[in-house]
């Protein structure tokens, strides 16, 4: 501790300290000040009641968005996988690796694409008129109502997940050590045994972590939920717009914005124990 | 090969169809002249191309996205890169607390970002303007250049800096001759990743951006109201912008992990 100060380590530690502070922490911190709130003639005023908390969490359409939300992110986090494994698998064990690769870029380019413009082509392609009822009806199928439903907004939640869940288990599943898998193989087990009692423990954590992505991702978007689901019910990203946009209701929104927070947060954390935890 | 080596491929195929069927269909339809987009399509026509861009508000939004995409680029990739070289170089107390501040920000859901952003930034006075929507993109997207500038770090040799040293050079000597040169594909490529993550990002910069609307957010607009092939124009145009910025910086990722 005899050294003189050094400015150097300090140059490169604290901008993000600062950044950070300034306008990540700091955001959040006044936006769960701010559920303690009123609004008066349209105006924030600093208080301490707990009256938006009363309001929101009184309320069944509170609830009834939050059920539709959770239940809806869950289905999009066990559908995302369950669709994602035939493929990861088939891109760990039963390509080359020079096709792994250019699978593994491919799906990472749709990140960098326009989400938005990929739901409103989700938006022509399953329209009532669109081609793929046109499509089926050759087929003699149809005409289905894809659109303003629970359908359309699962469809959302893929485009936005799936990519990034197959990377994940892609991962995972080549990582595995081979000779496991062999060994199982010589010692009798079948290819059922060898999948649920070698493979899926031991890429346990990309899949853990893929439904668990697929889950946050699902359960904070909007853009799906309203565009493709026609935001009835609404889900609570939807809430939290239109307590904001229309309502001006900002301290209400935020109490929307806390409880999700805190819901994700236990599914982190409940994830992180099952991918990391103890193993049976 | 295999029977259910040909059942994977379909499935692959099925799969990746599933994810380009829509990219493809707004390159598609924004060639396409009729206005609702039917199968068979109609002729082949530049007309929602030309209308998008006579419009001179797209034109200002195009600006607007690229101004707040250079500048948040360019303040994320610095943020990232003396992040990643701190976590590379020092141990401190509370190191596991300040590594958690660098990589949180992108999982919280952008729709509350945008809540907490839009309070905040109208107490600091600059909520509706570009260096908002800049200092939001900027907190999102340090932690994608950190992570990529700290990769780069863990394929230097630490010997490589305190060689430097050694033969009398300053740290900061060092740091200008060794480190930033070692690390300067990386840093290109944090600063086009970053720069397409601002360019696309439009649930903050909604909530955010008042009248000075960027590309995303006037689509997002665009969309509130009817169909529109207008939008596959933009929407094509603002795809290969992104495309463009993500194939140089996966070049340069493959190029680094040769060298």
């Amino acid at each position: 501790m005899s050294k003189r100060f050094e400015a150097y380590p300090y140059v490169w530690r604290l901008p993000l300290l600062i950044w950070q502070g300034l306008f990540f922490v700091g955001p959040l911190i006044l936006m769960v000040a701010m559920s303690f709130w009123l609004v008066r003639n349209y105006r924030m005023e600093p208080d301490f009641v707990l009256k938006n908390w009363d309001r929101m969490l009184g309320r069944d359409y509170f609830w009834n968005a939050y059920w539709v939300t959770l239940w809806r992110a869950t289905l999009a986090g066990v559908l995302a996988s369950l669709i994602a494994f035939p493929a990861s698998y088939a891109l760990a064990f039963r390509v080359s690796e020079t096709t792994r690769r250019w699978a593994i870029f491919f799906l990472i380019v749709p990140f960098f694409t326009s989400y938005l413009v990929r739901v409103y082509a989700w938006q022509v392609l399953l329209a009532e008129s669109g081609p793929i009822n046109a499509v089926l009806g050759f087929g003699g199928l149809g005409p289905f109502t894809m659109l303003n439903s629970g359908f359309g907004a699962m469809v959302g939640y893929m485009t936005l997940v799936l990519p990034l869940v197959v990377i994940l288990q892609t991962f995972s599943l080549a990582a595995i050590d081979r000779n496991l898998i062999e060994a199982a193989w010589n010692l009798g087990a079948s290819p059922r045994e060898t999948l649920f009692q070698v493979i899926l423990p031991a890429a346990r954590i990309g899949l853990i972590l893929g439904a668990t992505f697929a889950f946050i991702l699902s359960f904070g978007d909007f853009v799906s939920p309203f565009y493709l689901g026609g935001s009835k019910p609404p889900t609570l990203s939807i809430l939290i717009i239109d307590t904001t946009k229309s309502g001006q209701q900002w301290p209400r929104a935020a109490v929307v914005a806390i409880m999700m927070i805190a819901t994700l947060f236990v599914a982190a954390f409940a994830a992180v124990g099952a991918a990391y935890g103890r193993r049976k | 090969m295999r029977p259910s080596d040909i059942a994977f491929r379909l499935y692959l195929v099925a799969l990746f169809t599933f994810v380009f069927l829509p990219i493809l269909t707004s390159m598609v339809f924004s060639l396409n002249s009729d206005r609702f987009p039917t199968v068979p399509l109609g002729e082949v026509t530049t007309h929602w191309y030309e209308t998008a861009f006579s419009r001179p508000e797209v034109w200002t939004a195009f600006g607007n996205s690229l101004i707040v995409a250079v500048c948040a680029a360019a303040l994320s990739t610095t943020l990232g890169f003396v992040t990643a070289y701190t976590d590379f170089r020092y141990g401190f107390r509370f190191k596991p607390a300040y590594l958690a501040l660098a990589l949180l920000p992108p999982t919280i859901p952008l729709v509350i970002m945008g809540l907490a952003m839009l309070a905040w930034l109208g107490r600091l006075g600059i909520s509706g303007t570009l260096p908002g929507i800049i200092v939001a993109h900027t907190v999102m997207g340090a932690p994608f250049a950190m992570a990529i500038c700290r990769l780069r770090l863990s394929q230097m040799d630490p010997a490589l800096e305190a060689a430097a040293w050694n033969l009398g050079a300053s740290q900061w000597r060092a740091m200008r001759a060794v480190v930033i040169p070692f690390c300067l594909p990386a840093l290109i490529s944090a600063y086009c990743l970053t720069a397409a993550v601002s360019f696309d990002e439009f649930i903050v910069a909604w909530f955010v951006s008042g009248l000075n609307k960027t590309v995303p957010v006037m689509i997002l607009e665009i969309l509130q109201g009817n169909v529109d092939p207008q939008i596959n124009a933009i929407g094509t145009v603002v795809f290969l912008t992104s495309m463009a910025l993500v194939i140089i910086a996966q070049l340069l990722i493959l190029r680094k992990t040769n060298a």
